[in-house]
């Protein structure tokens, strides 16, 4: 038996190809050195060498977020684990489906203050779904499993494992379990019957029925069945920022974004329904903002969620449903087409009247005559020259909000950018992980000069992958939403919020093997677009749009104001 | 409201931070903590007593269920329930303080487990206000020093935490 065993490193390498790992993104160093060997002999899957560990993450994250797999990065002790600290974070915000492979000192050495020592376990406990310090070899096989059970299952999130470095030296008898069931945790599938009977008596008693969806539909692989839910009834239908694509907003029924840049059709119908139907999101403050304000109104509220803590967190709901999003929705579809009973027609009409006096406000409306580039126009006119069927990552700011609003996702997984942490530096290296998953689509990375520069160095790694991604750079010069808070609440008084010194990002795109392209007029951006979407499809193009400095994102609520207290153009 | 939680986890390393860095990330009291592994080796049993609103208690309950590691969790202040705490207390024990100490840790109930020429120290386990009282009883000069483990607590009757 004894040839049979193997070293830890070479049981990492095979618990990630058991699994069905197509890529792994990651950056060497001392303590990861005997499984880099491993990944070096192998050729079941690819390693993708970042120039940050950051960006290894992010990759990983997004990668997860369009292809519904779980992500895998690797990086070394100390640093390496520290530096994907902001992409585990990231990631567990938004609760995306990841497994993080840690390298550690060797056991003897923990705790001694070791060259690139750090409590990796402690460090990323609060950002974490959980995390494993493996010391026997002999649970090496087994941890990893369960990393990817947990990391998938559920309520999604990143799960990190820690290595130390002699485990991946010592040997064992290698066995990858097919599956692992876990005592301590069983997430829940269906949802109570009764609740959901309850649930849709309610919706036909409503009058001003509105449903509301978040990240939960697109993770929870729900667009679908929301959708059909939303037609069968023809109520109005929102959703976050982490869930546009989950029902598709070219709809009629999409009252478009709702929240702090959320449109007032949506914003309002929010506000003023008496019935809401909330499906796989959480009432977090950038949506329903004071959720004093929005307690103002009387309405009931159902809440589908996978967390149980969810809910009833910032809002008390009236009929929560705990279970998987899709399963629950199927089966709410299922009991209302069996039913003879049909939602309100005439209330229902007068409210869609209000709705659409609303949406007449056209609250998305910006200048199209302006001599400058609108960003906004960029964004209109990316979702044409790319049919509205691109996967478009973003950085973090104003021109994220710009792409939320004003490129209307169709379909799940297609719009890509870190929603709970916020994290500037995610929208490149996002990218790249889609890019790589789908080396055919069409990926634009909108970003802003701010945030493009904190993981720039990434263009890097796209030139050795030949990755044909678009940055799409919204450069006004400012730290845009910092300008514009500066500009609405501190009195204009604009502190460190313009960027100067910027680099020529042309010269900087071709100085690392890409094509750059300025562009200046309005006339000019389409133009601009389809070659790099046309002639240049197969290369990075870096396209530097110099729009509007002064240009804000319209509608706002304040931070701490109600739904109904929107900044408007 | 004072609350306290019940607590069964798997009895791996890291299993307590995980709980006492749920309740300071998320601004939860916590008033004391036990913890000690039960009669099956793999399990911890933990008793918290926090104190919040029910919508705080409510995700208290939740948020400790949603770690991994937990396999259960109880709010014995949902039912009828018994608590002790053991304090160990060391008093002046000179003079007239010397017979002093002795009746009131009889009164008490408590036992004299270590005896010098100028201290004693007394062993008493009760609830948390039973323990108050005794070292309100007690002169303040006289108390030298005081050990107090946290509440543990167990339901009443039937009612059982098991797996």
């Amino acid at each position: 038996m004894a040839d049979m065993e193997l070293t830890g490193a070479e049981i990492v390498v095979r618990c990630l190809s058991d699994e069905g790992v197509e890529h792994i993104f990651g950056y060497p160093g001392g303590a990861v050195l005997n499984i880099y060997d491993e990944i070096y002999k192998q050729d079941d899957f690819k390693h993708i060498l970042v120039r940050h560990e950051q960006a290894a993450v992010h990759a990983a994250d997004a990668y997860a977020r369009a292809t519904g797999k779980v992500g895998v990065a690797i990086v070394t002790s100390g640093p390496g684990a520290t530096n994907a600290v902001t992409g585990i974070a990231t990631a567990y915000m938004d609760s995306i489906p990841l497994v993080v492979l840690t390298g550690q000192v060797p056991t003897a050495a923990i705790g001694q203050d070791a060259f690139q020592e750090v409590d990796t376990v402690g460090i990323t406990r609060p950002c974490v779904k959980h995390n494993f310090l493996v010391k026997d070899v002999r649970d090496l096989a087994v941890t990893i499993k369960k990393a990817f059970y947990i990391a998938a299952t559920g309520r999604p999130g990143p799960v990190v494992v820690d290595i130390p470095k002699d485990v991946t030296q010592h040997r064992c008898a290698y066995d990858y379990p097919a599956s692992v069931s876990m005592r301590s945790y069983n997430p829940t599938g269906k949802g109570h019957a009764g609740q959901i009977k309850k649930a849709a008596q309610m919706l036909l008693e409503a009058e001003r029925p509105m449903i509301y969806s978040g990240g939960g539909v697109v993770l929870g692989n729900a667009a679908e069945r929301l959708t059909e839910l939303v037609r069968l009834l023809g109520f109005p239908a929102t959703s976050t920022l982490m869930g546009l694509g989950g029902y598709p907003a070219p709809d009629p029924l999409f009252l478009g974004m709702l929240g702090m840049h959320g449109t007032i059709e949506a914003n309002m119908a929010m506000q003023h329904c008496d019935v809401l139907l909330a499906v796989g999101a959480r009432f977090d403050d950038r949506v329903i903002g004071n959720p004093k304000h929005f307690a103002r109104e009387a309405r009931r509220i159902i809440h589908i969620d996978v967390d149980p803590s969810s809910i009833s967190k910032r809002v008390r709901v009236d009929v929560p449903i705990v279970g998987d999003v899709a399963q629950v929705l199927e089966e709410m579809i299922k009991l209302l087409r069996a039913g003879t009973a049909r939602p309100k027609a005439q209330a229902l009409k007068a409210w869609w009247a209000q709705i659409e006096l609303w949406r007449a406000q056209d609250c998305l409306k910006y200048d199209r005559d302006a001599p400058v580039i609108k960003p906004q126009f960029v964004i209109e006119k990316l979702f044409e020259v790319t049919g509205g069927d691109a996967y478009v990552t973003s950085d973090v700011g104003q021109h994220q909000m710009w792409a939320a609003q004003y490129y209307p996702f169709a379909k799940p997984r297609r719009w890509i950018n870190s929603g709970g942490l916020g994290t500037m530096g995610f929208g490149l290296p996002a990218a790249m992980g889609v890019q790589l998953a789908f080396p055919d689509a069409m990926v634009a990375c909108v970003t802003g000069e701010g945030s493009i520069q904190m993981n720039i160095q990434e263009l890097s790694t796209c030139k050795e992958w030949n990755l044909p991604l678009k940055v799409i750079l919204l450069n006004n010069g400012y730290l845009g939403m910092v300008r514009q808070w500066q500009e609405f609440f501190y009195e204009e008084r604009y502190a460190e919020s313009y960027m100067n010194s910027l680099p020529d990002f042309v010269k900087l795109a071709e100085a690392y093997g890409h094509v750059g392209m300025t562009i200046e007029r309005p006339a000019d951006v389409e133009p601009a677009l389809r070659d790099a979407f046309g002639k240049h499809r197969d290369k990075l193009v870096f396209l530097n749009f110099v729009t509007d400095p002064r240009e804000n994102v319209f509608p706002m609520i304040p931070a701490g104001k109600g739904l109904s207290e929107m900044i408007l153009v | 409201m004072r609350h306290i939680i019940s607590l069964l986890m798997e009895n791996e390393s890291g299993a307590l931070s995980r709980v006492a860095g749920l309740f300071s990330a998320r601004g939860y009291n916590i008033e004391s903590l036990t913890v000690a592994p039960t009669e099956d080796a793999t399990l911890s049993r933990m008793t918290i007593v926090t104190r919040g609103s029910d919508d705080v208690i409510e995700q208290i309950t939740k948020q400790l269920n949603k770690l991994i590691d937990t396999v259960k969790v109880q709010d014995l202040t949902d039912g009828s329930h018994i608590e002790r705490e053991l304090m160990l207390v060391k008093v002046r024990a000179t003079g007239e303080l010397r017979e002093e100490m002795k009746r009131l840790s009889d009164i008490f109930r408590g036992r004299i487990i270590d005896v010098s020429d100028k201290t004693y120290t007394i062993e008493l386990t009760g609830t948390g206000a039973k323990l108050d009282a005794f070292l309100h009883a007690v002169e303040p000069g006289a108390i030298l020093e005081t050990v107090r483990t946290g509440a543990c607590g167990i339901g009443r009757g039937d009612r059982i935490m098991k797996i």
